[in-house]
């Protein structure tokens, strides 16, 4: 079996195409493409993923447009309905911004952009995302974003951590987020937003380039729990 | 019908750009600034009658975040009265 994914493109995306890369080479089927302007999501979907970029140029705030395109409302309405949803960089900020995540992803506190790989810390394995990782395990990832600054108010961070929806922490700071977050779940564990990108860390042959393969056992495990579901 | 907007952060939102300008004045020579904070101000021209609650509207919808912005609506040269 294989994955039935949709990968969501707004524009001024970029990474739309590695994503749909990642998972057709994890799962060895195609991802679908869907375009922000259309109503409706294809049916049946197993997972929708919303990818990284500069969507709307960052107008307003990052990913504050993106949340109002019209097939934000379609994924909303699956996500409600229990269909995962995985949004990386520009897709964790559309996230927020749709509030189907808590927090707001601010400028980095050091005003640079960030580009280069993250360590980062796996902090929950219980979800159909990280079900691949060990607990507290460290893994390296490529970050590149100016906004990843992870902000909420202390009583919504310390319900992150005590529900283990903290996905994954930078293992040393990286952009100023609150408690090192740079991955958060929604309540039910089906939404995972989070900045490092881990469809740039699939391909055993750009290990050199791209600083390891660590972001396929994400994959893989969105993949597995299709499979044993 | 003019509308001003102004968003702010919040306070204890950690504002680097505000930041990144006052160590500039500094830098410049001006002395006494203790602090830098950057909002934006969104000038809106509706129709004659839109109501308070439907700007506020926009605002929680859209024009903040309300998780780090908070923000003000004035009605420009409308009475207080006839809002």
């Amino acid at each position: 079996m294989g994955l039935r994914a949709a990968v969501i493109t707004f524009p001024g995306s970029n990474c739309d195409r590695d994503m749909a890369t990642a998972l057709e080479q994890v799962s060895g089927v195609p991802a679908l493409r869907v375009w922000h302007g259309d109503a409706d999501l294809p049916d049946r979907l197993d997972l929708i993923a919303l990818p990284g970029g500069f969507s709307y140029g960052d107008y307003l705030r990052s990913g504050a447009m993106a949340a109002t395109s019209p097939i934000m409302r379609a994924v909303i309405a699956a996500a409600d309905r229990g269909v995962p949803v995985l949004g990386v960089c520009n897709g964790f900020q559309v996230l927020t911004e749709a509030r189907l995540l808590p927090g707001a992803l601010l400028r980095n506190a050091g005003q640079r952009f960030i580009c280069r790989t993250a360590a980062l810390t796996v902090g929950n394995t219980d979800s159909l995302f990280t079900a691949g990782y060990q607990a507290g395990e460290t893994i390296r990832i490529p970050v590149a974003h100016h906004d990843g600054n992870y902000f909420a108010d202390a009583e919504t961070l310390d319900q992150l951590e005590g529900e283990g929806r903290v996905a994954f922490r930078y293992a040393e700071s990286c952009n100023g987020s609150a408690r090192d977050i740079a991955g958060v779940l929604s309540a039910n564990g089906r939404v995972l937003g989070m900045m490092p990108h881990p469809e740039r860390a699939i391909e055993p042959a750009a290990v050199a380039a791209l600083g390891g393969t660590d972001g396929r056992r994400l994959f893989e495990s969105i993949l597995a729990s299709f499979a044993s579901a | 019908m003019q509308v001003r907007v102004l968003v702010r952060l919040k306070p204890g939102v950690l504002d680097p750009q505000g930041r990144a300008v006052h160590h500039a004045l500094e830098g410049m020579g001006f002395a006494g600034v203790e602090d830098v904070r950057i909002g934006r101000l969104i000038e809106l021209d509706v129709a004659d009658g839109t109501d308070y609650a439907t700007i506020t509207a926009m605002c929680e919808k859209l024009l903040a975040n309300t998780v780090i912005e908070s923000f003000s609506i004035e009605f420009v040269g409308v009475a207080e009265g006839a809002k």
